[in-house]
C-alpha cells in the first residue's frame, strides 16, 4: 500500500519536473523568437538576429582582437572582485563584531549603495587617471558595499552562544574567524559574493563604456558607434551568458549549506 | 533609543570629520585642486549653477524621466508579480529568471535601446523600467507569499468580495514588503536613468555632468554632482524614514 503511494508521489515529482523542463524550453524558444522579431522589425539596425549573431560570435572567438579586449575586462574585473570580496569580508566581520561601529557604519553604507555612483566616475578618473586602475576602483566602489552589508548582517544574526564558545576556548582572533565566524556565516557570505560579483562586473563595464580604449564595454560602445550591429549584439550575448552562468553557479554553491542549517 | 541617538551623533561626526579633512587637504594643496575642489566650493558652485537656471531644463527632463520610469516600473512590476503569484506553473518559470536577472548588467542593453528607439527620452525610460520593475515584481511575490493563510480564511468567513479582500486583507498584510520593493525601484530607476544619460545622451543632468567632465569644467561638474547625490540621498532618506514608521506602526498595532 505504502509502496503504491510512494510510486505515485515519485511519478508525480518526475511529472512536475518534466513540465518544468518543458516550460523552460518553451520560454527559451519564446525569447529567441522575441529576439528574432525585434531584429527583423528594425531590419537589423539595432540588434542582429540570433542565428547570425551566434555564427558571428564563433568567428569572433577565434580572433586575437576579441581575446585582447576580453583579457582587459577580465583582469580589471578579477582585481576589483578580489579586492571587494576581501575588504568587504574584513569590514563586515569587524562591523558585525563591534556592534556600535556597525550601527554607525550601516546606514552610511546603505546610503552609498543606493546613490547613482555613475556620477562619481569622473572623480575616479581624475584621481586614478585613464586606464586600468580607474576601472578597478570603480568596480570596487560597486562591489564592496554589498559584500560588507551581507557579512555584517550574517555576523550580527549569529547565535551569541557560538561566539561565547569561541571565547571560552580562548581562540585567537584569526582562529575565531577561521573556525567559528566564517563557517557559521557561509551561506550569507556566498550570497554577498554573488551580489558583489555582478555589481563589480557592472562597475567595470560602465567604466569601460564611458571612457576607455580597451575592454568589452569599449568594444560594445565602439560597435554601436561604427554601426557594427553583429559585433555589439555578440558582445551583449557573451556578457549576459557569462553573468548568468556565474550567478547560477554561485546560487548552486550557496544552497546546500543553507539547507543543512535549516534542517538543524 | 539613547544608543541609537549616540550612533547617529557619531555617524554625523565621522562624516563631518571626513568632509572637513577633505576641505583641509584641498586648501593646503595635498590634493591637487585640478583633481578635487574643496567641498565648500562644491556647495557654492552647486548654488550658483542651480540658481542661475541654465540647468532648469535638464533638471526637469531628468526627474520627469525618473518619475515616469518609477511609476511604470511599479505598475508593471506589481501586475506581473500578482499574475505570476496566481499560477504555480508561471512561478516555476519566473523564479530562476528573477533569481539571475540582477546578475546581468542592465546597462549593456542601453546602446541597442538607443539604436532601437532613438536618442530621446524613450530609451532612458525603458532602461529605468528594465532595472526597476523586476525588484517590484520580486517584492510583490514575497509580499503575497507572506500573507498569512489565516487572514485569507478570515476573508472567506466574512464572505468578502475579491476586491474587498484585496483592499482590506491582502494589501495591508503585504504592504511592508511591497514598500521595500518601491524603495528599491526608486533608487534603481534613478541609477538607471542617470547612468544612461551619462553614457550616451543629449540631455539631462547625467549628460551635463559628463559634458562638464569632458570640457574640463571641474567647478560645474562637482556642483552638479553634489546636486544629484543630494537629491538621491534625500529621496532615499524620506522613503527610509517612512518605511521605518510603517514597520513600527505594524509592530505596535
Amino acid at each position: 500500500m505504502s509502496d503504491v503511494s510512494l510510486e505515485a508521489a515519485l511519478s508525480g515529482r518526475t511529472w512536475r519536473r518534466r513540465i518544468r523542463a518543458f516550460d523552460a524550453v518553451v520560454l527559451t524558444l519564446l525569447m529567441m523568437a522575441l529576439w528574432q522579431v525585434i531584429s527583423s522589425w528594425t531590419k537589423g539596425v539595432a540588434v542582429s538576429p540570433p542565428l547570425p549573431t551566434l555564427f558571428y560570435l564563433f568567428g569572433l572567438l577565434r580572433t586575437w582582437m576579441f581575446w585582447d579586449h576580453a583579457a582587459a575586462t577580465l583582469t580589471a574585473f578579477l582585481l576589483a572582485y578580489a579586492l571587494s570580496a576581501l575588504i568587504g569580508l574584513a569590514l563586515g566581520l569587524i562591523f558585525g563584531l563591534r556592534r556600535f561601529a556597525g550601527e554607525v557604519a550601516e546606514p552610511v553604507l546603505a546610503g552609498f549603495y543606493t546613490i547613482p555612483k555613475v556620477t562619481l566616475y569622473p572623480v575616479v578618473l581624475l584621481v586614478f587617471g585613464l586606464g586600468m586602475s580607474a576601472k578597478v576602483a570603480f568596480g570596487v566602489m560597486h562591489g564592496l558595499v554589498p559584500m560588507t552589508l551581507f557579512t555584517l548582517g550574517a555576523v550580527r544574526n549569529l547565535p551569541p552562544v557560538l561566539i561565547r564558545t569561541g571565547r571560552v576556548l580562548r581562540l585567537s582572533p584569526g582562529r575565531m574567524m577561521r573556525w567559528v565566524l566564517v563557517p557559521a556565516c557561509l551561506p550569507d557570505i556566498v550570497n554577498g559574493l554573488r551580489i558583489s560579483f555582478s555589481l563589480s562586473l557592472l562597475g567595470v563595464l560602465i567604466g569601460e563604456m564611458f571612457s576607455s580604449q580597451r575592454g568589452l564595454g569599449f568594444l560594445l560602445i565602439n560597435g554601436m558607434a561604427q554601426h557594427n550591429v553583429p559585433l555589439s549584439t555578440a558582445i551583449v550575448t557573451v556578457i549576459v551568458a557569462v553573468a548568468i552562468a556565474a550567478n547560477t553557479l554561485m546560487l548552486r554553491i550557496g544552497r546546500p549549506p543553507a539547507r543543512r542549517s535549516n534542517r538543524e | 533609543m539613547t544608543r541609537r541617538r549616540a550612533a547617529l551623533f557619531v555617524r554625523i561626526a565621522v562624516v563631518a570629520g571626513l568632509v572637513i579633512s577633505l576641505e583641509i587637504c584641498c586648501r593646503t594643496g595635498i590634493i591637487d585642486p585640478l583633481t578635487i575642489i574643496p567641498p565648500s566650493e562644491m556647495i557654492v558652485s552647486m548654488v550658483d549653477h542651480i540658481g542661475s537656471g541654465e540647468f532648469n531644463e535638464s533638471i526637469v527632463n531628468t526627474f520627469s524621466t525618473i518619475i515616469l520610469a518609477f511609476v511604470m516600473a511599479v505598475g508593471f512590476g506589481t501586475l506581473a508579480g500578482a499574475l505570476v503569484h496566481g499560477s504555480s506553473r508561471l512561478r516555476d518559470v519566473a523564479d530562476p529568471l528573477l533569481a539571475s536577472y540582477y546578475s546581468v548588467p542592465t546597462f549593456i542593453f542601453y546602446p541597442p535601446l538607443v539604436a532601437l528607439l532613438g536618442l530621446g527620452k524613450t530609451p532612458l525610460v525603458v532602461l529605468g523600467v528594465l532595472s526597476a520593475a523586476p525588484a517590484v515584481m520580486i517584492s510583490t511575490l514575497s509580499g503575497l507569499d507572506g500573507v498569512p493563510p489565516v487572514l485569507m480564511k478570515l476573508a472567506r468567513i466574512h464572505r468578502l468580495s475579491p476586491a474587498r479582500t484585496l483592499w482590506w486583507i491582502v494589501l495591508p498584510a503585504a504592504l511592508p514588503r511591497l514598500f521595500t520593493g518601491f524603495k528599491l525601484a526608486l533608487s534603481y530607476a534613478l541609477i538607471g536613468v542617470i547612468a544612461g544619460e551619462f553614457i550616451l545622451s543629449g540631455t539631462g543632468l547625467g549628460y551635463a555632468i559628463s559634458f562638464a567632465y569632458q570640457s574640463f569644467d571641474n567647478r560645474a561638474m562637482y556642483g552638479l554632482m553634489l546636486f544629484v547625490l543630494l537629491v538621491a540621498i534625500i529621496a532615499n532618506g524620506i522613503l527610509y524614514v517612512w518605511e521605518g514608521r510603517l514597520a513600527r506602526r505594524r509592530s505596535v498595532g
